[in-house]
């Protein structure tokens, strides 16, 4: 008798010289798309200098997008993004260089670089993002994409799959942020380790990709490899013309074999947060109402989409940020920027007394534009409240959708936003 | 390929990339230089009780997070030759391997290791002798030997060129 295959096996056994894969196996997996940055970049070259690999395998499957410190911060920072520069050019690689592109996960899936049941090996954690599209995106680390870089390749343990039925409607105010704080306070910030999340349902055919990124950048934090929604006439309608070649939709057997099942009804969900310093800290919204907030930030690669900025906007929206408060808002993109331009949105924030920020990773990852001090608390559509991940270490972050932020703002203390 | 470290145990499952080795430091490229910043969100006391040959015993879930290389670059460049935990977080695990620093998920020895034991891992026998007692190394995965006593990545590639 013969067993399906997940969505995530069918991947693998097309990108693997294997016939048949099991949980566990190791492979080589060969990519169509290695993604680096201004950080695992420079780190990936050296070591491909040292492996004595003069060419990357082939320039048209390479992305580069420097964006973790920038706009440079320092003399060491521009070099690292001058030399990872210079290297693009001398490889012929694509470069989406400073105020051409924004941050690498969102340039790639806005860009029809991510095909559905592609390999996409990418040297930043939340390369798990792309899975949105029904690609196996995976993060990867320096070696790694060295690796990738010379032989096209990577080794890699054939996951499982937890799989995760979304039932029912996302509510008002709730967004793709609420239903990953959900399964992660189901499942624990290890409990997808050696698995990827695959996202079925009603409510995930509901989603729109906005919210599906913002779902699937967050697997890593449950400790999966990837957050899958395959394909559908969702992502269909999003890659039409924008996919940079052919694809065909992968999904799972309904005989595969499935590590575990989970349920998340929408119906039933309201705003979450995670409190510091764990993104599996998680609570109701309603029980830290009334948290004063030194700083919202509204921004990153899981929720600095069009959707996140008109979601703050709104709560912002004829409205002054609060004297206590200052807030930072981020698009993902130079495309979303311009959108929101576009759209009046920036206005709204430069009119309540917000910064608007160039795209870049910035504060997210304690880089730049928006550093915490001691004691500080921050409100962040962002994806990590480790210990110290925007600045000092007893500063606290709050994870929450751009709904609660915007109305943090507002407010200078977390609010329901329904209540403004 | 066998390895004899001094025990240096860290307590806490989930401690993440970001306290092992914080965002502003990720434009150093030099190990020698990471190594000032390793432990720092977490401890920086830790740093002084590295020296000669250590292995890090560790809790679950150990190197959640980022998937920053600098943090098992800035362990070997300290003289950790290994790390041991109940679990590890993938891009970690798959860091410390392609750098050919051994990682072995051994909740049993993470359970019974204390500071300053010594411990001795024989990769080829495939146990670890700790406090006299010998154990037998679980889930040991031939790609995963054969990677860490190559040296790493970079060198295993060598003897297993593509096709």
């Amino acid at each position: 008798m013969t067993v399906g295959h997940t969505a995530t096996e069918k991947i693998v056994l097309e990108h693997a010289d294997v016939d048949e894969v099991a949980p566990g196996d190791v492979v080589m997996l060969r990519c169509d798309l290695v993604l680096t940055n201004d950080i695992s970049g420079p780190m990936a070259i050296q070591t491909l200098a040292r492996m004595g690999v003069e060419r990357v395998f082939d320039p048209a499957r390479v992305v580069v997008v420097p964006d973790h410190f920038v706009p440079a911060k320092d003399v060491r920072s521009a070099g690292l993004q001058k030399r990872l520069k210079d290297w693009c050019d001398a490889q012929g690689v694509v470069l989406y260089d400073q105020g051409r592109g924004g941050i690498e996960h969102a340039v790639l899936v806005e860009d029809g670089w991510v095909l559905p049941g592609t390999v996409i090996a990418g040297g930043d954690s939340h390369t798990c993002t792309h899975g949105a599209l029904g690609a196996f995106g995976t993060g990867l680390g320096s070696t790694d994409i060295a690796a990738c870089l010379a032989y096209g390749q990577f080794w890699q343990a054939v996951p499982g799959t937890i799989q995760v039925e979304l039932r029912g409607r996302l509510q008002p105010f709730t967004s793709g942020k609420d239903v990953i704080l959900a399964v992660i306070a189901e499942i624990g910030v290890a409990g997808g380790n050696g698995h990827v999340l695959e996202f079925v349902g009603e409510g995930a055919a509901a989603l729109t990709v906005d919210e599906r990124l913002a779902v699937a950048n967050m697997a890593v934090e449950a400790g999966s490899e990837n957050g899958l929604f395959p394909a559908d006439e969702t992502t269909k309608g999003y890659l039409d013309g924008r996919a940079r070649g052919g694809w065909t939709p992968v999904a799972t057997d309904v005989d595969a074999v499935v590590a575990r099942r989970i349920t998340v009804d929408l119906d039933r969900l309201a705003p979450l947060v995670a409190k510091p310093w764990s993104p599996g800290n998680v609570a109701p919204l309603t029980e830290v109402v009334g948290t004063p907030v030194d700083q919202v930030y509204v921004g990153n690669c899981s929720n600095g989409t069009i959707t996140d900025l008109r979601q703050a906007a709104t709560m912002l929206q004829g409205r002054k940020v609060h004297s206590r408060t200052r807030a930072i808002v981020v698009p993902a993109t130079q495309r979303i920027y311009a959108q929101a331009l576009a759209e009046g949105l920036l206005d709204v924030f430069v009119e309540a007394g917000a910064m608007v920020s160039t795209p870049t990773c910035g504060a997210c990852f304690g880089g730049s534009n928006g550093i915490l001090a001691e004691g500080e608390v921050a409100v962040a559509t962002t994806n990590r409240n480790f210990r110290g991940r925007m600045g000092a270490g007893t500063s606290g972050i709050y994870l929450a959708n751009a709904y609660v932020a915007g109305a943090a703002a507002a407010a200078g203390e977390i609010v329901d936003p329904g209540s403004l | 390929m066998t390895i004899d470290a001094r025990i240096v145990r860290i307590h806490g499952d989930d401690i993440d990339t970001d306290v092992l080795y914080p965002g502003p430091f990720l434009d150093i490229e030099d190990p020698e230089l990471m190594k000032d910043h390793l432990f720092e969100g977490l401890d920086p006391a830790l740093r002084d009780r590295l020296g000669g040959d250590t292995a890090l015993v560790v809790d679950a879930n150990f190197g959640c997070g980022s998937s920053r290389e600098h943090v098992p670059q800035a362990m070997k460049a300290s003289g950790v030759k290994c790390v041991i935990a109940r679990s590890f977080a993938r891009i970690f695990y798959r860091n410390c391997i392609n750098l050919g620093l051994l990682a072995l998920e051994q909740p049993e020895l993470s359970d019974s290791a204390q500071d300053d034991e010594l411990i001795s891992i024989d990769l080829e026998r495939g146990t670890a002798t700790l406090d006299g007692v010998v154990t037998p190394l679980r889930g040991l995965h031939p790609f995963v030997v054969e990677a860490v006593a190559a040296g790493g990545f970079v060198e295993w590639s060598r003897s297993h060129p593509p096709h």
